[in-house]
């Protein structure tokens, strides 16, 4: 299942809607990538609440999204890891140092935090 | 066992089924949320593992019943190369793949029981049951 990704202004939200494959996590992680360029965005949203399971893949792909967008000189934050998962990636040693935010309204100030503090 | 439930492991999309029918049996089985995430992402990794080392093989699931209590058992089998170092594969941090490790450290630390029998070019069964407090 394909992920929708919208633009807002300056920035791009995708939100995952359902469990997604490895084949998944690769389109959108190619698909955001081509959009930041596309439209020269400064910070990407990937809201994970729908997703019931976070694996060693899944955060993996999370963690190379966050930094080939870094590359492009753009912020990413994770929205929506639910406590359960949380749980789980902790658990299973699996780590995501990468910007997280409890929901899209947290992440999106996020993003406008960082835009400020480096204008 | 007729009421196991069985998932052929060939490509990364079975990954997700196998992971939804071992979530369906947990929450079935009386499961609160946390466990049945555990549960679902402690399959999820054995058929990666199915998936990267050994291309095919299945995951096995089945409700169990214990003295206090039941449980669910998640069985995962390849006929791929098997693991030269079991050892060495129960470590945090080892992996032969570049990638994050078989992920058996951790997925021991969310099961109550964790058993795992490998053999060099005949394959690996893990075997993990979860309990129900």
């Amino acid at each position: 299942m394909e992920v929708p990704i919208l633009k807002q202004g300056r920035y791009l939200i995708a939100t995952i809607q359902a469990a997604l494959s490895d084949e998944d996590l690769l389109q959108l992680r190619r698909a955001l990538l081509e959009r930041v360029i596309q439209f020269r965005s400064r910070g990407v949203i990937v809201d994970v609440t729908a997703l019931d399971v976070m694996d060693s893949f899944a955060t993996r792909t999370l963690r190379d999204i966050t930094y080939m967008i870094r590359l492009r000189g753009a912020d990413t934050v994770i929205v929506g890891i639910q406590p359960e998962v949380a749980f789980a990636m902790v658990q299973l040693g699996l780590t995501l140092d990468v910007a997280c935010a409890l929901d899209l309204e947290e992440g999106l100030a996020h993003l406008e935090q960082r835009a400020r503090s480096s204008s | 066992m007729p009421d196991d439930i069985r998932v052929l492991i060939r490509s990364n999309l079975d990954i997700v089924t196998a992971r939804q029918e071992g979530r369906a049996l947990a929450a079935r089985t009386g499961f609160g949320a946390t466990d049945v995430t555990l549960i679902a992402t402690v399959i999820s990794e054995l058929a990666r593992n199915i998936v990267s080392y050994a291309r095919q093989g299945e995951i096995v699931m089945r409700v169990v019943a214990g003295a206090n209590a039941q449980g669910v058992t998640i069985i995962s089998h390849d006929s791929g190369p098997g693991i030269r170092s079991v050892e060495d594969a129960m470590r945090d941090g080892y992996s032969t793949s570049g990638g994050l490790g078989l992920g058996l450290p951790g997925v021991r630390r969310l099961m109550d029981e964790f058993t795992i029998e490998s053999a060099l070019g005949r394959g690996t069964t893990v075997r993990v049951t979860k309990w129900l407090t």
